[in-house]
């Protein structure tokens, strides 16, 4: 692994992250044994396998929610031990859930306005106030927020309580919460599950948009393998938490390995 | 406070140096923008176009030369459309909505050699078909996103063109250069082509010319009273004659203020916001209001929801008298306005409906009860008639003299003339010179006095109020010999807000028969609140309880047709309710959202055949289109039910 240049930051190809040796158990189950990859800064990278093969564990893990009982997480040139999520969010890792999970009586703007948290720097009696400088941030918050809701074309849900908005609106409300932290990483989990065709395009264009647009590096699981192969430069395969591939969709599509784990086989 | 002496300007962009002359500092541009409304005045509009022509001059844009417009209501659209006018060019607005198919036969026909569009996915949609438009030359686009990494050496950005004309207009001879290509342009020059929404075939470039659309409008701002102080919400399509002439000619006439949407689904909240004095919607968008604020009110608490329901009786019985100026008791007075105030105004603030001075609905028949219920609020709702041959207006609907069931007298200036099989004939100011390219089809609309006839089949009523009954060439006979005016029979089915489309058929058959789709929105609320479960739209729709429903809005519309003279005959004697929507992607509807009936027909024979066999069920496939232009298919098992038919009240005779 190159040694990234603290200084520049990490350019575009280089490795944004690199997971080494994780292995993660919970008790006696083993979710995650001894798996490295790396994602590099600007791909999309996509983690697929079955069912409990271990992919939201770890995002979990990439995002600092599990501990990895072996094995090193380097992010950013930054080697960890243990870290919280809060922690991984400050250095730029920003996420969706597999179930959505918003403030569900709070509108579209709040929600994603919730995403600016860690960028505001007044405190909590200041914003109490909201006047003088803590009123000037929040209107600087709220013009990245309205470009965000730009982006992701929700203008006209942006005063609805999120509650009230069908799955897949909820879903784009997410991945735009997680785009207000501006995030040098986003993991997303399933972002196009229990969506009809047209969320789906729709989702797809605006990773697609986000990746490129902003140079946002992506992490995603998904099942949907028409859109992995579509979206994502390369796919690490996951099966019963060890890595059985890594590589460009077209070579993973011909790995006998991943055909018979996930693709054809019943199981 | 009219066109302050805007007299002599012939062409839009001598309009528009005027009105940015004598009401320079007056909004003449909103448009919602990060949240935020952003207002451009007339002189800053003026001084954008100006760039925007030049920039497009530079690029090449000849005079004569037709420029498509493709996208939604967005401020930079509309200068495109100035500043070609202002070049000389011809302006082809085009449905953004359209697909890549019907774009591409338009933007051929109409010979483009430019194109304006919104953003990527109207890009996208031209390069699908760029090897059918040899002659496009340049694309300029108003929004970047998704399109930094195309081939830009025929696509352009709007800001750069626009910096680009900036630049240019800083040498006085440039500015002196436009200047006079303004002051050249005549009125008899073509000022746009507007393509019919094509409700009979390939649609048909209808050619306007500069002085009959600023003659028409300066009428109709006339008979509406409307001045600079007016607004409106300019969401409409850009390709429909209707934004056309409502929004950009009235708008450049008047001087006053078109405000451009967020977005296309923004537009009941910018509504609000804005609270225009001028609106426009056809009876399908009046609909869906009542329909949303029904179910609303029906969720909302008791006390609310009896205060709503008494004051909407109060209205009811004192509002249109109200309105018309008519004798009303004191007693209905003073609870209309109380109504007014508890009940009314708050519902009208939350439509966007306060401030609205004069308002029309047009492009179908609206149901009497629908348009009272406006009326009865207020709001001065008014039909007009009108096509895209005619620039809009042929009759509107006067203040103070309304009935539901005409569209009005002939609009200042127009002549009106019934052909002996009692089709509408008209001669307007703003009535066009022909169909590009095409004129035998001119001929074939223009009698040998210069009327255009209209294709509609009506009467004058007494009042010498028009009354249009149907397309002239839908109305059929049955087999038996009685009238069969499918479109009458299919609006009085629509006005149930559960039906949202409904298709009749009879024409040389032995009795009526139709299909119908019910309507999501109503039907769905209507089975939640009666624990109707349901997974699809299909499975609503083929529901038995659903059928019960319908079969009795289909049996009040037998009831009213048999009381009615000459309509007894064409009572529903079967029904089936549609599996599936009807779309305009699948070429169901039109871009304007009326049935095509004779392609439904055809699409849906197996149908057809089982309503006049006597079955009582037939399976169906259809392809269907998804909004990406894929196809797939759906198939089901369609239920018909028998209708009872009510005696004719008067003897019909036969034909």
């Amino acid at each position: 692994m190159r040694a990234p240049d603290m200084n520049a930051g990490v350019a575009a190809g280089d490795v944004l992250l690199a997971v080494e040796n994780v292995s993660l158990r919970f008790g006696g189950v083993k979710a995650i044994t001894d798996v490295s990859f790396d994602i590099r800064k600007g791909e999309i990278r996509a983690i697929i396998g079955p069912n409990g093969a271990g992919k939201t564990s770890m995002l979990n893990v990439i995002n600092g929610f599990y501990h990895p009982q072996e094995g090193r997480i380097t992010f950013k040139g930054k080697t960890r031990s243990r870290m919280r999520p809060h922690e991984a969010a400050r250095q730029g890792i920003a996420r969706t859930f597999q179930n959505v999970a918003l403030f569900k009586g709070m509108t579209t703007l709040d929600n994603i306005m919730a995403g600016r948290t860690l960028k505001m720097k007044r405190g909590f009696f200041w914003q109490m106030l909201r006047h003088g400088p803590a009123l000037a941030e929040e209107i600087e918050h709220r013009r990245v927020v309205e470009e965000i809701i730009d982006f992701l074309e929700i203008e006209a849900i942006r005063k609805v309580p999120v509650g009230r908005l069908p799955y897949g609106l909820q879903k784009r409300v997410e991945l735009g919460r997680a785009l207000a932290m501006e995030p040098d990483l986003l993991l997303l989990d399933e972002p196009m599950a229990g969506m009809n065709l047209e969320e789906k395009e729709d989702m797809c264009r605006f990773i697609l948009d986000v990746n490129s647009q902003f140079g946002t590096t992506i992490a995603l699981i998904e099942h949907d393998m028409g859109v992995v192969m579509d979206l994502s430069d390369r796919v690490v395969v996951l099966e019963y938490g060890r890595k059985i591939a890594d590589g460009v969709p077209d070579e993973v599509k011909k790995n006998q390995a991943v055909i018979d784990a996930y693709l054809g086989v019943p199981h | 406070m009219t066109a302050v002496d805007s007299g002599r300007a012939d062409t839009f962009a001598k309009l528009l140096a005027h009105n940015a002359a004598v009401r320079g500092n007056r909004p003449a541009f909103r448009h919602k923008d990060l949240g935020i409304w952003q207002t451009w005045t007339w002189s800053e509009v003026y001084e954008n176009v100006r760039r925007l022509a030049v920039g497009l001059d530079r690029l090449g844009l000849k005079r004569g030369e037709a420029i498509a417009i493709v996208g939604g209501n967005r401020p930079k659209l509309y200068w495109t459309v100035m500043a070609a006018q202002m070049l000389g060019a011809v302006p082809v607005p085009v449905y953004a909505d359209a697909v890549a198919d019907e774009l591409a036969y338009v933007l051929a026909h109409a010979e483009v050699t430019f194109a304006a569009v919104q953003d990527q996915e109207q890009v996208d949609k031209i390069l699908s078909v760029s090897e059918r438009l040899p002659l496009l030359r340049h694309m300029v686009y108003d929004e970047p996103r998704g399109l930094r990494d195309y081939d830009h050496t025929r696509l352009h950005a709007m800001t750069e063109v626009m910096a680009e004309g900036e630049e240019a207009l800083k040498d006085p001879d440039v500015s002196a250069w436009l200047d006079a290509t303004l002051a050249a342009g005549k009125g008899s020059d073509v000022s746009i082509i507007l393509y019919t929404s094509g409700t009979t075939g390939r649609s048909k470039g209808v050619v306007l010319t500069a002085e009959r659309c600023i003659a028409a409008a300066r009428d109709t701002v006339a008979f509406d009273k409307l001045g600079e102080t007016d607004e409106v919400l300019a969401y409409l399509p850009l390709a429909w004659v209707g934004d056309h002439y409502l929004n950009y000619a009235q708008g450049l006439v008047a001087g006053f203020c078109m405000a451009c949407p967020e977005s296309g689904e923004t537009a009941m909240q910018d509504l609000k916001e804005i609270g225009p004095t001028f609106y426009f919607a056809p009876p399908r968008v009046f609909e869906q209001i009542l329909t949303r604020v029904m179910i609303r009110m029906e969720d909302a608490g008791s006390l609310k929801r009896r205060m709503f329901h008494y004051f909407i009786g109060v209205a009811k019985r004192y509002g249109e008298k109200i309105l018309n100026g008519e004798p009303v008791p004191l007693r209905g007075r003073l609870l209309y306005g109380l109504g007014r105030l508890l009940v009314y105004e708050p519902l009208k603030n939350v439509l966007g409906f306060s401030r609205i001075r004069v308002a029309y609905t047009a492009g179908e028949a609206i149901g009497p009860d629908l348009f009272s219920f406006y009326r009865s609020l207020g709001l001065n709702l008014k039909q007009l008639y009108g096509q895209t041959e005619a620039f809009l207006y042929v009759t509107a609907q006067p203040d103070g003299a309304i009935k539901p069931d005409t569209v009005g007298p002939p609009m200042p200036n127009v002549e009106i003339r019934l052909s002996e099989s009692g089709e509408v004939l008209f001669r307007s100011p703003g009535m066009f010179t022909g169909y590009f390219k095409e004129p035998e089809k001119t001929e074939e609309v223009l009698t040998e006095d210069g009327f255009i006839k209209t294709g509609d089949a009506g009467f004058f009523d007494p009042a010498g109020h028009l009354k249009i009954i149907d397309r002239a060439k839908d109305v059929g006979r049955l087999n038996d010999g009685s009238l069969f005016p499918p479109k009458y029979i299919e609006n009085k089915l629509k006005f149930f807000p559960n039906v949202k489309e409904a298709v009749a058929f009879g024409h040389g058959r032995d009795f009526v028969a139709c299909f119908i789709n019910i309507d999501l929105t109503a039907v769905g609320n209507w089975a939640e609140r009666n624990n109707v479960v349901y997974g699809s739209y299909q499975e609503l729709a083929g529901h038995p309880l659903v059928y019960d429903m319908i079969e009795k809005h289909v049996d009040e519309v037998n009831r009213a047709l048999a009381a009615e003279p000459m309509m007894g005959g064409a009572q529903i004697r079967r029904f089936l309710i549609l599996h599936k929507e009807l779309d305009a992607d699948d070429g169901e509807l039109t871009r304007t959202q009326k049935v095509r009936r004779s392609f439904i027909a055809e699409r849906y024979a197996p149908l057809i055949t089982a309503l006049y066999d006597g079955s009582h069920e037939a399976d169906i496939t259809t392809e269907v289109t998804f909004e990406d232009g894929r196809k797939g298919t759906i198939s089901a098992r369609v239920k018909i039910r028998d209708m009872q038919v009510y005696p004719a009240a008067v003897k019909e005779k036969a034909a």
